[in-house]
């Protein structure tokens, strides 16, 4: 049978989906459901002075409208908990309704349960609510100056937490020693994640057995069950069942819990009635957790030669109004820790402040601190390239840790376990032709011609969530193991339950690729569940590209003790020793006597007969696996970009985009395409179009899509990938993941693109998005000087 | 994204269009949806009911009609961008609405809906006043022809009155010696025009330029015509230089407008760029023919 591992079979899930028949949160109807609407803050800071519901529950069709005091009333824990805890942080409360104080502009003040979705639109503009409003801080840095309006009194200077990594002395010490150094100030933009299926939640309480049902939009269905439980409504965790059906794409929005998901189970224990919201475009785009928004100072010291000597960064992280699940993590642990790239870099320090602002809650969105990170080290790269006269490539390879230097110990916790950077950035430089480039960018300049620039990205990245006693002691309030359960049937066939869970990726594709492959069986005789904590026995979920490296992994260790029970049961039907039998192809045999052979189904169905097993053997052919990998996996990889600049409009247009990612051994060439064409498509977007707009009173202005600017096909090129395959050393399948180098390497090798080719005009850094009025503007203010 | 409540009407004809709309006051009219329905969900604007006048025989169509081409009211983006007879004879409407928003957007939304809208990042209203084009309108005090330099009067306002509808818009066919194109900045996230330029220039045979019309929409509330801009051009050969000296100080536009994503400086300065772009570009399409 040919190898379903690396090929490019069709996603199985796909039929479904396109056909419509794929069932999603809101596509699921239960009888007497009722429909919630949630009444949000339309101020970005004020007091509640009060709240009148009483025209609101007089409509006719209006079930019942509660408000943060019912919440408090009923006795349930009802708040949202962080879920990463760092010393000395500060963890202001979180109610799940907003009591006294709104603290940005959709936090949750009433909700209304009515018997149609209209009828709750309607009674939503009955509820009185009187606000007295209060100043608002928006920038992450800003907000800890003096006189700005206190969020939180439990956070002073509106700061959250106040946290640093690596050696400052040694450091400092190295930047005295420097011939060179380079600075740079970045504004990293903020983001939304923007799945196409907004937010969702169906929660049906039965009274007579005290239990929950809810479904919902969910990356990680038993961490929301955990936290449901724990802190928002109380119910023992046996009593609630989360399942997260078809999920249409979630990029990290989907991981954080949220008050609303928790405000309409409670309200369903209220009414003794299912009770379902689906939050609308607008609604989703104001209450999803947002990505990125740092302000960071940076610095690199640099020898004579381009070798760099030390790194020092100061970053400010906007974490929004208050904490949401995984936020702490992410400007520290999975954005400080990156700052050494590809590099050999001896001396790095990093200081990171949390603070809170009257936003909307920022945490993980696709590539959560590691495109931040990214940006930071490979703008840096560009700078010193231009200071030392060095190629950007040359002062790169002058710098990259040697494929014989790993594994790597950074100089901000983190060990390379592998890599070959060279490898990657040569075969990048092959496809996109880089001296032809360097040479028709000159006669462009020298003609007067449309600017051309050229840019790089030679990035690191950590994922496949990762060792649990490591994230622990890091602070992760979760583990970061994943189960993986492979049952056997008695006819031969196989379900797996898997602790991932996919909002896209193509897990049922995958998965299934991993345990035809192992066992040798079929790949339709595979099914994979997924998504239910009901179904199946527990899991952290699907983020940080680590459902392949981790829950794949799981699986394929699961098959291999299934097939070492075959092997037992195989060697006592066909009365061999067990060293003498061989597995291959889906069956086993004795060696030397291949005639002497035992199918999988054979195996399968005596296994569950039961009727002449070896002593001391278990009926049945199941095996569970709960897999803790020994390190993060470590895709890199060399990104190029090849934009085009109008001059007299500061307009970019992007002409090639070349990515040599490797992502370790491919399960799905494919599947692992289209995940890195969606990541760059996302991170070009960044670098040029896609910007979280606050206004000084804190008002989202880029709330819809008319000013939101997503990436359309038409404004893309078609992209130039290839790969290079260094496998990961530690997991069973030699897989790292794929789903975040886009938006990790794409920034960075977009601006520098763009900056390259403003070379002329001595313009040296634009913050994203770099649209064409600020690419205009600093052309001309370039002309006048 | 849930409308407040309204009622529903399909008008099988323009008579009862009218009637329909006398009878029901805080109406308004469906033709291709795509402006209204977004703000009716959002419930920025709550008519009592809409008058679907989507399947009205008599609004639709586009033929020559002597030296002028009738375009009915609910002739769609993409009817206009793929019309053989418009690419034929009218380039610059038909290049135009193949560049409005997306597929989905053209398939739907109507000339008629879009100049009555009248939405300044809209394409259309600028082509059809650089066309010379007359609205055509029907209401309970008879037809109307107006000259789209008198149709447009403000932000999304016109001179349409109420309970009126657009009927058809004429154009009249450029002639032969004609130039023409239509160049646009667009928003990347809206799709409409930060700024459009629509320009037709005439040159005699010996390519003197004998006229030119230049309209812009996304820099004022109402598309603006550089009537300074084009007058300068006539009796030139439409050099290069003649084209970029040209908006030396002739480019007046009294209150331009912005946004966040583009100042209304930078849209004005655009508008020489595009404006000048344009121009070259028509210029060369009589070139072209010759």
């Amino acid at each position: 049978m040919a190898r379903v591992f690396g090929s490019s079979i069709k996603r199985r899930e796909d039929p479904a989906l396109v056909t419509g028949k794929g069932k999603y949160t809101d596509d699921l109807h239960l009888p007497n459901t009722s429909y919630a609407a949630i009444i949000r803050s339309p101020y970005a800071h004020a007091h509640i002075d009060s709240i009148d519901t009483s025209k609101a529950e007089a409509l006719g069709g209006v079930i019942s409208v509660f408000t943060g005091t019912d919440v408090q009333k009923s006795g349930i824990p009802g708040v949202v908990p962080v879920g990463w805890l760092l010393p000395d942080m500060k963890t202001p409360p979180h109610p799940i309704i907003a009591t006294e104080t709104v603290r940005y502009v959709g936090d949750a003040v009433a909700v209304v349960i009515a018997e149609d979705r209209y009828t709750a639109q309607d009674a939503m503009d009955l509820v009185q609510v009187e606000y007295s409003p209060l100043p608002a801080a928006t920038n992450p840095k800003k907000t800890t100056e003096e006189g700005v309006s206190q969020l939180h009194s439990e956070a002073p200077n509106n700061i959250a937490f106040e946290w640093e990594i690596g050696d400052q002395k040694e450091t400092e010490k190295k930047f005295a020693d420097a011939s060179h150094t380079v600075s740079i100030c970045i504004r990293n933009n903020r983001l939304l994640s923007h799945p196409i299926e907004t937010r969702a939640a169906l929660a049906d309480y039965n009274s007579s057995n005290d239990q929950l049902t809810l479904w919902m939009t969910s990356q990680n269905p038993h961490l929301h069950r955990l936290l449901m439980s724990l802190a928002s409504l109380g119910l023992p965790e046996h009593k609630i069942r989360v399942i997260a059906p078809e999920v249409g794409g979630g990029f990290g929005s989907k991981i954080a819990h949220y008050p609303d998901e928790a405000i309409v189970s409670w309200c369903s224990m209220q009414i003794d009635r299912p009770v379902k919201w689906t939050s609308t475009r607008s609604e989703s785009n104001l209450t999803d957790a947002h990505g990125r928004d740092h302000v960071t100072q940076a610095e690199l010291a640099l020898t004579d030669n381009g070798q760099i000597l030390g790194l020092k960064v100061e970053t400010y992280a906007n974490m929004g109004a208050y904490l949401s699940t995984f936020a702490p993590a992410v400007p520290t642990y999975l954005h400080a820790t990156l700052l050494s790239g590809e590099y050999d870099i001896p001396a790095i320090h990093c200081r990171v402040v949390g603070t809170f602002t009257n936003t909307t809650p920022v945490d993980a969105s696709r590539g959560a601190g590691r495109p931040e990170a990214t940006f930071i080290i490979e703008r840096l790269m560009d700078l010193a390239a231009n200071k030392t006269g060095l190629d950007p490539v040359e002062i790169r390879r002058r710098n990259f840790i040697s494929p014989e230097a790993f594994p790597y110990q950074t100089q901000v916790a983190l060990q390379y376990d592998s890599g070959n950077y060279e490898g990657a950035l040569k075969k990048a430089l092959e496809i996109a032709q880089y001296d032809d480039l360097r040479a028709e960018q000159k006669r462009r300049y020298e003609e007067g011609d449309k600017l051309l620039g050229i840019g790089l990205s030679t990035y690191i990245e950590a994922c496949g969530l990762a060792p649990s006693a490591v994230v622990g002691s890091l602070g992760a309030q979760a583990g970061q193991w994943e189960s993986g359960e492979v049952r056997v049937h008695p006819t031969g066939t196989v379900t797996v339950y898997s602790g991932s869970c996919s909002h896209g990726q193509g897990h049922k594709t995958t998965f299934a690729q991993i345990v035809s492959d192992r066992m040798g069986i079929d790949i339709e005789k595979v099914e994979i569940i997924q998504g239910d904590t009901d179904a199946v026995h527990f899991g952290w979920g699907s983020y940080g590209s680590r459902s392949a490296a981790v829950g794949g992994s799981a699986i394929a260790l699961s098959v291999d003790k299934v097939i070492e029970k075959g092997r037992k049961l195989a060697a006592h039907l066909l009365e061999a020793s067990e060293e003498d039998v061989i597995f291959e192809d889906g069956s086993f045999f004795v060696q030397g006597t291949p005639e002497k052979v035992q199918s999988w189904d054979d195996i399968a169905l005596q296994a569950h007969l039961a009727h002449n097993l070896p002593p001391g053997m278990e009926p049945s052919l199941n095996a569970s696996t709960f897999y803790d990998p020994a390190n993060f996996t470590f895709p890199f990889g060399t990104h190029l970009a090849v934009v085009e600049v109008d001059p007299e409009t500061g307009m970019v247009s992007l002409l090639r985009y070349i990515a040599v990612d490797d992502v370790g051994n491919v399960i799905n060439p494919m599947i692992v395409d289209g995940q890195i064409h969606g990541g760059i498509a996302h991170g070009i977007a960044q670098a040029l179009w896609e910007h979280v707009i606050y206004d000084e009173s804190g008002q989202l202005v880029t709330g819809e899509l008319l000013d939101y600017a997503l990436p359309k096909a038409h404004m893309l090129v078609s992209f130039d990938l290839d790969r290079t395959i260094t496998p990961c050393p530690h997991n069973p399948l030699g897989v790292k993941g794929a789903g975040e180098t886009g938006t990790i390497a794409a920034p960075a090798a977009t601006v520098n693109a763009v900056i390259d080719s403003l070379k002329p005009y001595g313009i040296t850094h634009l913050d994203m998005p770099l649209t064409p009025e600020k690419i205009w503007s600093a052309i001309q203010e370039s002309i006048k000087a | 994204m849930y409308p407040a409540k309204f009622e529903y009407y399909r008008a099988k004809d323009v008579h009862e269009a009218l009637q329909l709309m006398a009878k029901h006051s805080g109406a308004k009219l469906l033709a291709g949806g795509h402006s209204l329905l977004p703000m009716m969900k959002l419930r920025l604007t709550q008519p009592t009911a809409l008058i679907d006048i989507g399947r009205i025989v008599e609004l639709t169509g586009v033929y020559r009609e002597k030296n002028h081409i009738h375009i009915g009211s609910l002739t769609t983006h993409t009817e206009l961008a793929n019309s053989e007879l418009l690419r034929e004879i009218c380039p610059l409407l038909s290049e135009a609405a193949s560049l409005i928003a997306d597929p989905q957007v053209r398939n739907k939304g109507t000339i008629g809906g879009n100049l009555a809208h009248a939405d300044p990042g809209s394409d259309l209203p600028a082509v059809i006043l650089a066309l010379d084009g007359i609205v055509h309108t029907t209401g309970p005090n008879g037809d109307r022809q107006i000259k789209s330099t008198d149709f447009f009067l403000d932000l999304l306002t016109t001179d349409l009155h109420p309970n009126e509808l657009i009927t058809k818009i004429t154009v009249p066919i450029p002639s032969r010696e004609t130039g023409c194109s239509y160049l646009k900045f667009e928003h990347p996230a809206s799709g409409y025009s930060i700024c459009g330029a629509a320009a037709i220039v005439k040159l005699t045979s010996d390519g003197t330029c004998q006229n030119a019309n230049l309209c812009f929409n996304g820099i004022s509330a109402t598309p603006h015509r550089a009537e300074a801009v084009t007058k300068v051009l006539i009796g030139t050969k439409l050099e290069d230089a003649t084209i970029d000296n040209a908006f030396d100080g002739h480019l007046n536009i009294p209150e331009p407008i912005g946004d966040i994503y583009a100042s209304s400086k930078y849209r004005v300065e655009m508008a020489k760029v595009y404006g000048r772009r344009a121009l070259s570009s028509a210029k060369q399409q009589v070139d072209l023919k010759h």
